[in-house]
């Protein structure tokens, strides 16, 4: 799972009010070199939740000195295109679970690929 | 203000594959409408016609066209045409001179085709049309393996094999600018694919639906019913990244039986990503998920560009979502079905449509577009049943003869606006749309229709999916 999927995701547990961002639980982190595409970034940034992003990238330990704020003019910024797209589309969890913070209930990431079925009492 | 004709002057010719022909417009209308160009065909458009004749367009409106189509062979710039060879010589000399000549003058190479729709010419009555055209202004040299420029001469005998007229109907000549892409057909075919189900959609088809849905680069989309991820295949084919869920985990992991003949279960990088590995669009994958497309995971914002899906129907696959009837627990085959898989439901086919329509008003950009497959029981089919939703546009609707009775219909919607409270359950109340809510009753009408094949062609399609 890439961030930013996680970025997109939120829990849909039974009666769930808060539950976005889900909680990354990492047991196995990789990082994949990919061609970097400064007009995906640019597009992707505004449809974001910056906030969850940079949490998310310091959970796993590749925040870089990415800012808790976004900045102004981000297209002209080359280095922090980059960043942004090493976290988003690099940093992938291969194990580990996503965890809906309110209900507590876990979803398995296993092979990279989460697992978001529900059981039938939370459905 | 300009007249549409007077920045350009130019027609273009586009020669159309005779199959999908219900596709074609469709296809070619969002391809334009990618470079913001209408569609202006000239007098005398006929769909059915393999050769349209479009104005207002520049070469490279029609090079980009040509660069996404598979429903187009060719493109010409059009230099004359008419019923008879009398007319089309008077047509070609009518042809501005100084719009010839740079393709025409001595240190030129070229080479003249010649092509005929409906019918096979003798070599020799190729060359006698190829001499009939001495009256044109060539001074190049002919050059048959790397001419700089290539001209072609079109003639139309009609569209019935078994009525095939002495001279053609009609004749067109002009300047060769490109081929489409019908050869993504040959080379994505499912049966050299990697990874593939008993669903998988066929590649042209897939392609088909990339271009109704306006795919560009950098565009993300979703496929809620991935399968093994065909549609995800065309997608990043041109530049867009993917995403996509699937209820089944054995098919998102790629584990299980194999649908090859000769192989029994699947091999171990068997999945949607070596897929598109297999093409060089692996850095267009962003994920596939485990998910039940009845829940959505989505955060609620307009993520996607455009969403392109098969939802389940077919006798090939089970319409289920999760939910709580314990007698469908029973899991066929222990061996490869993880333990946390939940309890599965029916998922009815109206609930399917209305989740897919609410869920892409909600989660398109604005002006995204939904592609997605409709079955029919044609007997009673009508245009009112075809699902509607208040911030969806129907653009095209075409259909597949699956059988005599029944077939699908392949439906393009644009988001045309952010969805308010009181949108979310309108289309529901629409009467015609209770064809799909009696999910069962529509399913037995349909199989039992499916069964009353009309040829040949259908055993074909089910043998080849
Ligand atoms: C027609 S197939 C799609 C095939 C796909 N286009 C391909 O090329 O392989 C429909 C898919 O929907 C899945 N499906 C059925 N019910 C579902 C649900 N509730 N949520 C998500 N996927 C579901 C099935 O497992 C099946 O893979």
């Amino acid at each position: 799972m890439k961030l930013l999927t996680h970025n997109m995701l939120t829990s849909h547990v039974k009666g769930v009010t808060k539950g976005y961002p889900l909680l990354i639980k990492a047991t196995e982190v990789k990082v994949n070199q990919l061609d970097f595409n400064p007009q995906f970034v640019s597009r992707m940034i505004p449809k974001l939740e910056w906030g969850a992003l940079v949490q998310a990238a310091e959970d796993l330990g590749y925040r870089q000195d990415l800012p808790g704020e976004l900045i102004a003019d981000y297209e002209q910024n080359e280095e922090f295109l980059k960043k942004v797209h090493r976290v988003l589309l690099e940093v992938e969890v291969m194990e580990g679970c996503l965890k809906c913070p309110e209900s507590g209930r876990e979803f398995p990431i296993t092979k990279g690929i989460p697992n978001m079925l529900l059981n039938e009492d939370d459905a | 203000m300009a007249t549409p004709c007077s920045s350009s002057r130019l027609r273009y010719l586009i020669h159309l594959a005779h199959d999908n022909v219900d596709f074609r417009l469709p296809e070619i209308k969002a391809l334009l409408a990618l470079r913001g160009k209408p569609f202006h065909p000239c007098e005398n458009f006929n769909e059915q016609s393999p050769f349209w004749c479009l104005e207002g367009l520049s070469e490279e409106d029609v090079r980009s066209v040509m660069a996404r189509s598979v429903c187009a062979k060719s493109a010409f710039e059009l230099w004359g045409h008419g019923q008879t060879d009398g007319n089309l010589r008077s047509s070609l000399l009518n042809y501005p001179p100084q719009s010839m000549s740079p393709f025409m003058h001595k240190d030129s190479t070229y080479r003249i085709n010649v092509y005929t729709f409906n019918k096979t010419l003798q070599f020799q009555d190729r060359i006698k049309k190829i001499d009939a055209l001495d009256y044109l202004p060539f001074e190049g040299t002919v050059s048959l393996k790397t001419p700089q420029h290539i001209f072609c001469l079109l003639e139309d005998y009609g569209t019935d094999p078994n009525n095939i007229p002495e001279d053609p109907n009609y004749i067109y000549f002009g300047r060769w600018i490109a081929d489409g892409q019908r050869e993504l057909i040959r080379t994505h075919s499912v049966k050299n694919r990697h990874f593939i189900g008993n669903t998988s959609m066929d590649a042209g088809l897939s392609l088909i639906m990339t271009n109704h849905a306006k795919v560009k680069e950098n565009d993300l989309i979703f496929d809620p019913f991935v399968g093994t991820g065909s549609l995800l295949v065309a997608c990043s084919h041109f530049g867009a990244y993917v995403c996509g869920t699937d209820i089944d985990y054995n098919t998102i992991h790629g584990k299980g039986r194999s649908s090859r003949k000769n192989q029994k279960w699947r091999g171990p990088d068997e999945n949607i990503r070596a897929n598109l590995r297999q093409y060089g669009t692996e850095k267009m994958f962003v994920d596939v998920m485990v998910s039940d497309a009845s829940k959505p995971v989505w955060r609620n914002a307009a993520l996607f560009d455009a969403i392109i899906t098969d939802p389940p129907y077919g006798i090939r696959e089970s319409t289920r979502k999760t939910g709580s009837y314990k007698e469908n627990t029973k899991l066929p085959d222990c061996t490869y079905v993880e333990s946390h898989v939940p309890v599965s439901q029916a998922y009815h086919l109206s609930d399917i449509f209305t989740d897919l329509l609410n869920f892409s008003a909600h989660h398109l950009v604005l002006g995204g577009r939904l592609v997605y497959w409709l079955p029919i029981y044609r007997p009673e089919y009508c245009d009112e049943m075809v699902p509607v939703h208040p911030c969806l546009q129907i653009i095209s609707n075409c259909e597949q003869m699956l059988s005599s009775q029944t077939s699908r219909r392949l439906i393009t919607m644009e988001k045309v606006k952010e969805p308010e409270e009181s949108d979310i359950i309108a289309h529901l109340s629409d009467p015609h749309f209770s064809a799909y809510q009696g999910h069962n009753a529509f399913r037995e009408k349909y199989f039992s229709g499916l069964n009353k094949r009309c040829g040949k062609e259908d055993t074909k399609y089910f043998n080849k999916n």
